[in-house]
């Protein structure tokens, strides 16, 4: 599996949206754009929802640890959590290597798609980038 | 994760701005400053420290010379330690003090000489206290008329190289050797060509020296030491860094286990007051507060796991009573694992075992011996 970053969806707090079918059901994976982890390096914890929650879109779903300061993260959409990358919170320093793939943090199944309409592609969330330098 | 917050305030630059900027730093503000915060990586650069040495632009720090005679009568009104009988070439640590014993800045104090022979104090004190600082200096002025004050920060730089390998390697770079100064010793040189002050302090944990040189000599400077140390794995070192070196050495720092709030019986720094040789500012407080004992008291905990406690979270004792809040906590990079210190009531500052609050949720915590790292003594 290898995920294209430019078919994703992104957040203004800088988290990107993969959303798939999968059994009648839309499901959202979401994770931290490269970007993002440039910009906080040297990660040291990560704290994951529970599998079974319920979340609102632009709600905080966990919190991501750098060395110096704790950053939440919030879910781009709404949904009930349905998979957790529990490898992830012991293997942070994999993280800065492959975002959108090894990087996924947490599985959705998504209640309300108008959120999605909300996020950015991925040309708007460069600029973005661009301009926050 | 959250967007930067653009702001669009001036901010003081140090004379070695424009080499941090070429060298890729990250540049935040701080206390009226665009400081940097890492170069790379601030675990790298921590390590740096502990291994070798690292370079820390601390020239946002406020230096305050007292020239002429009735200086150290007017420092001993101002600060916790003693003046009058520092040596020339001493540097001690001290604390300006309010009437009530509330700490307003901790500082150092150094008595020099210039080559032509005349002396003075330098008093360098925190960035973020130097207005307040100078405002509370400016009225005991008029009691000692021959004393002249005057701000000497914007007009130097200050260095600090900090490492097992700073002495060392440096002696080979100056004429005059750092390593010939005892700690917490300090001399004017004609280094570099031009006068500079070497002093053998620092905020690390680690060996090494700070030097205050003029403005426009700090980039050469600065690169010399960089070059000297390349091959041995010197580093230029950020806020970052300086912030988990310090924690790990449990040094504290002003706005976080000191503010005006806090006396230094409780703040833990009672041997930098001499409380009986004279009179000064907050000195009567500070006696009753020794006498009394204190309310609270600075303690050091390991939280359990991996998830770090931040400053402002609650500390609470195993019956679930809150007794007390982190002043600073982190990951320690040299430990692998959270470090942090508190202020905790004096009641409870004796047990083993608490729990931290750590946004929402509740996390063993033992308290430990400060400091939670100590270099190894040659």
């Amino acid at each position: 599996m290898s995920r294209d970053k430019s078919k994703l969806l992104y957040a203004e707090t800088h988290e990107w949206v993969d959303v798939a079918e999968q059994g009648g059901q839309k499901i959202a994976t979401i994770g931290i754009s490269g970007f993002a982890l440039e910009q906080l390096n040297d990660l040291v914890y990560m704290e994951l929802p529970e599998v079974g929650k319920t979340i609102d879109a632009g709600e905080e779903f966990g919190e991501v640890e750098s060395v110096k300061a704790v950053s939440p993260l919030y879910s781009p959409v709404g949904g009930e959590v349905v998979e957790v990358h529990a490898e992830l919170p012991d293997n942070l320093e994999k993280l800065n290597d492959d975002p959108y793939d090894f990087g996924w943090i947490v599985k959705l199944k998504i209640d309300d798609e108008s959120a999605l309409g909300n996020l950015m592609d991925f040309a708007a969330y460069e600029k973005q980038c661009a301009e926050s330098g | 994760m959250s967007q930067a917050d653009p702001s669009s305030q001036t901010y003081a630059q140090t004379p070695l701005d424009a080499w941090h900027r070429s060298a890729g730093a990250k540049m935040v503000p701080f206390a009226g400053y665009e400081m940097p915060i890492q170069y790379e990586s601030i675990v790298s650069e921590h390590q740096a420290c502990r291994n070798a040495a690292a370079l820390f632009d601390v020239s946002h720090m406020g230096r305050l010379r007292f020239d002429g005679e009735g200086s150290e009568d007017l420092l001993d009104r101002l600060l916790t330690r003693r003046v009058t009988d520092l040596p020339i070439g001493g540097v001690r640590y001290g604390m300006v003090c309010n009437e009530e014993g509330g700490i307003l800045d901790d500082v150092l104090v150094s008595h020099l000489k210039t080559p032509s022979e005349s002396r003075y104090h330098l008093l360098v004190v925190n960035a973020s206290n130097r207005a307040k600082i100078v405002e509370w200096i400016k009225p005991h002025l008029d009691d000692f008329p021959k004393v002249t004050f005057s701000d000497r920060t914007e007009l130097t730089a200050m260095i600090a190289v900090q490492g097992p390998l700073a002495m060392e390697t440096c002696k080979k770079l100056f004429s005059f050797d750092p390593s010939r100064l005892k700690y917490y010793q300090a001399r004017i040189t004609d280094q570099f060509s031009k006068p500079a002050i070497v002093s053998r302090t620092g905020y690390t944990g680690e060996d090494g020296f700070e030097l205050v040189v003029r403005a426009e000599e700090a980039t050469r400077i600065w690169e010399n030491i960089l070059l000297a140390g390349r091959d041995a794995g010197f580093a230029p070192a950020g806020l970052g860094a300086r912030d988990t070196l310090r924690m790990e050495a449990a040094m504290p720092l002003y706005g976080h286990e000191l503010d005006e709030s806090v006396d230094p019986i409780s703040a833990g720094l009672g041997f930098a007051c001499n409380l009986d040789d004279r009179e000064f500012i907050g000195r009567d407080a500070i006696s009753a507060v020794k006498s009394a004992g204190p309310a609270r008291v600075r303690i050091g905990l390991l939280p359990e796991g991996r998830r770090p406690a931040r400053e402002g979270c609650d500390v609470l004792s195993t019956h679930g009573q809150v007794v007390g809040k982190i002043t600073s906590g982190g990951p320690s990079p040299t430990l692998g694992h959270p470090i942090a210190m508190a202020m905790v009531d004096v009641k409870h500052a004796e047990a083993t075992e608490f729990e931290i609050d750590i946004r929402g949720k509740r996390s063993p915590a033992t308290r430990t011996k400060l400091p939670f790292y100590r270099r190894a003594k040659k």
